[in-house]
């Protein structure tokens, strides 16, 4: 037991010795959740719109009043013609433009009813629907501000509620994501780096002619790496909460208790890929192409998995992040309990089992 | 008794296509200062490896303190030091917490066994907080040396421990060696360098997987079969062409400063030979008859071989 917590210390000593692996533990995650939280937002915001007014009546310029009061819109209203769209479009002063035909607010009040056009920028898709969703929003709510007395003969409203995540918050989505795939590099890489790095510096053939079990080498070499992960988790949790406002619903236990599982899964397999390779280089490269792009892809906190064709479907459930994925959304977003994820968990801890065996049948008590 | 016996051992590696140790048997006595003498690739890791238990071998057995090498390894382990060939410690830890950390792995404690490791840690003691990664190559062979020691070894195993070592450290090293004898430890140390063969008290030299000779350094000297003589002109190379073309010369071979060569022992003799080279031109030629060293003994059963 003495010679265990020996091979801990040392094993924090080369953690905290290596600047190089404290920046990619700790300053991982937090570039991850500053990144993601700020920067790769799918929200649309300071649209810059462009309006051609041939009418100039009171209800074009309402309209765009309308328009510029919102906050999702930036409005240069000096496009002198239809030429220059396409220009304004192309030097991207412009993202979408706004035309009212001459005779727009006549047409309204005396035939009841008056085109606007609305182009956008087609090479941003998803944009392109945002900006055309508010705009019609506003025109809608336009049109009921100037008929107040004269409501439509038939009229459904639909009255949509995100549950879960009232406000939008599209931190919510990543945070488990982030969680993901913050222990995932944590876990796999450093641990089979770590293992690997004693076969590449020759220190494995003077461990393995010592009395020291071989196998308590690699207990010994994950159970820092826990250590240190959980703490990573919790840094992730503190972030989440306090810097991107978002909040956990369900038990902080249950939610600890099942992060944990999903490192030692992350751990299972860094000791299994360790086994197997004898480079430093290797072991990151596996870690990373074996983890970190699946992990991505499959996850499903960037990619709906629902859309994607079945195969990769069936892929994505050898993945153990989109299992984790899917229990820390149940309980951190929607305060579920154990009952609903116990299927979950279960495939976690069966994959575990699989990787740690496999780990264990290839550990070599001798070298090559 | 044996401590160390390595029965017909034969290691392969990529699958069969390199011979890495070829049908070798030796014994090493309890106590015994044993040193494998052979060039780089010559085998000698290879067997450090399959004694140690590090690797298996392809054919015969090997045994250790009476313990088979393949089936009794975990016991082995129990009982051995070893000091691989290559720099084998953390060098992100200082030479303390190395040491620490080994004699803790062991299941020993510095202190348990310190007066086994005085002499050589006393010299290194100066810079317990210095990590190892910061000695110099002398200093990272003395702190090797004691974590291998640390936990009382009955045999240790020392690979090349004196390669990329300065002679002055090199010699202290050798004096450690023999220290440690005294108290009982069987050596097996391994070089590249003849000149350290005189050493050990009995040597084995190998080349190519194939050991060539067993015996004490002196028997390997004296098993020499043909007198050696040494010659000196004053342009050693064209004397060295000239004496390769002579039909009377068996070998030469530059040596330092000088040639060592053997004759053919029916018809020629050495006046002839220096006729025939003062002959051809060679000026200021002295020779004289010498004593074999270990070096001669190796460079002649290799070329026998």
């Amino acid at each position: 037991m003495k010679q265990f917590f020996a091979f801990i210390r040392k094993e924090f000593f080369h953690v905290f010795r290596d600047k190089r692996t404290l920046l990619i533990m700790f300053g991982l995650p937090v570039a991850q959740i500053v990144l993601f939280g700020f920067a790769l937002t799918s929200e649309v915001k300071d649209i810059t719109l462009t309006v051609i007014d041939q009418s100039h009546d009171v209800n074009s310029q309402q309209l765009v009043s309308k328009i510029k009061s919102s906050s999702y819109f930036v409005v240069t209203e000096a496009a002198p013609g239809f030429n220059d769209i396409a220009g304004a479009f192309k030097n991207g002063t412009a993202k979408c433009a706004l035309i009212f035909p001459a005779n727009f607010g006549s047409d309204l009040q005396h035939h009841g009813r008056a085109p606007l056009q609305i182009i956008t920028d087609g090479s941003d898709p998803n944009t392109a629907k945002t900006v055309v969703n508010y705009l019609t929003a506003i025109t809608t709510a336009y049109q009921q501000e100037i008929n107040p007395g004269k409501p439509l003969p038939y009229l459904i409203i639909p009255e949509p509620r995100m549950l879960y995540n009232e406000e939008g918050n599209g931190s919510l989505n990543f945070i488990p994501g982030v969680m993901a795939l913050v222990l995932m590099i944590v876990c796999t890489a450093l641990t089979s780096v770590s293992v690997v790095r004693e076969k590449e510096l020759g220190t494995m053939e003077i461990l393995l002619v010592s009395p020291f079990q071989p196998l308590m080498v690699l207990i010994a070499k994950a159970i820092p790496y826990l250590i240190l992960s959980l703490l990573n988790f919790i840094l992730i949790l503190v972030l989440a909460v306090f810097v991107l406002n978002v909040g956990i619903k369900g038990s902080i236990v249950l939610l600890f208790l099942e992060s944990m599982l999903f490192i030692i899964t992350c751990l299972s397999f860094g000791l299994m890929i360790s086994n197997t390779t004898n480079s430093q280089q290797t072991a990151l490269l596996l870690s990373m192409m074996g983890m970190m792009i699946p992990t991505m892809i499959f996850t499903g906190f960037m990619f709906p998995l629902e859309n994607m064709p079945g195969v990769f479907q069936v892929i994505a459930n050898v993945v153990p992040s989109r299992w984790y994925f899917l229990i820390i959304k149940a309980v951190m977003l929607k305060g579920l309990g154990f009952k609903y994820i116990w299927k979950e968990t279960l495939v976690l801890l069966g994959m575990t089992l699989l990787l740690l065996a496999i780990a264990l049948k290839n550990f070599k008590t001798r070298l090559s | 008794m044996n401590t160390v016996v390595l029965d017909h051992i034969t290691k392969h590696y990529d699958q069969e296509r390199v011979l890495a140790v070829n049908d070798v048997s030796l014994q090493v006595r309890a106590g015994e200062l044993f040193g494998l003498i052979g060039p780089d690739g010559a085998g000698k890791t290879s067997l450090f490896r399959i004694l140690t238990t590090l690797l298996l071998p392809d054919k015969g057995q090997a045994s250790v303190l009476g313990y088979d090498c393949v089936r009794d390894y975990r016991q082995i382990r129990n009982k051995i030091g070893y000091m691989p060939g290559k720099f084998s410690l953390y060098q992100d830890l200082t030479v303390k917490e190395n040491l620490d950390f080994f004699a803790t792995l062991f299941g020993s404690s510095i202190g348990e066994n310190y007066t086994l490791i005085k002499d050589i840690y006393e010299q290194i003691k100066p810079f317990n907080n210095r990590r190892a990664g910061k000695l110099s190559g002398g200093m990272k062979q003395k702190l090797a040396l004691c974590c291998a020691l640390i936990h009382k070894p009955e045999v240790l195993f020392l690979d090349e421990p004196t390669t990329g070592v300065d002679v002055v450290s090199r010699k202290e090293f050798w004096q450690m060696l023999k220290n440690l004898k005294q108290q009982g430890i069987t050596i097996l140390v391994s070089t590249p360098y003849m000149d350290e063969a005189v050493l050990c008290e009995k040597i084995a030299l190998i080349q190519g997987g194939n050991i060539l000779s067993v015996d004490t350094p002196d028997g390997i000297r004296s098993k020499f079969p043909v007198p050696l003589y040494a010659i000196r002109s004053d342009n050693t190379y064209q004397l060295l062409t000239a004496l390769r073309k002579e039909p009377g010369v068996d070998s030469s071979y530059a040596f330092g400063e000088s040639i060592h060569i053997t004759l053919n022992e029916q018809q020629t003799n050495m006046a002839a030979i220096q006729q025939s080279m003062v002959a051809k031109g060679h000026t200021q030629l002295s020779m004289e008859q010498i004593q074999p060293g270990i070096e001669d003994s190796f460079i002649r059963l290799m070329n026998q071989a």
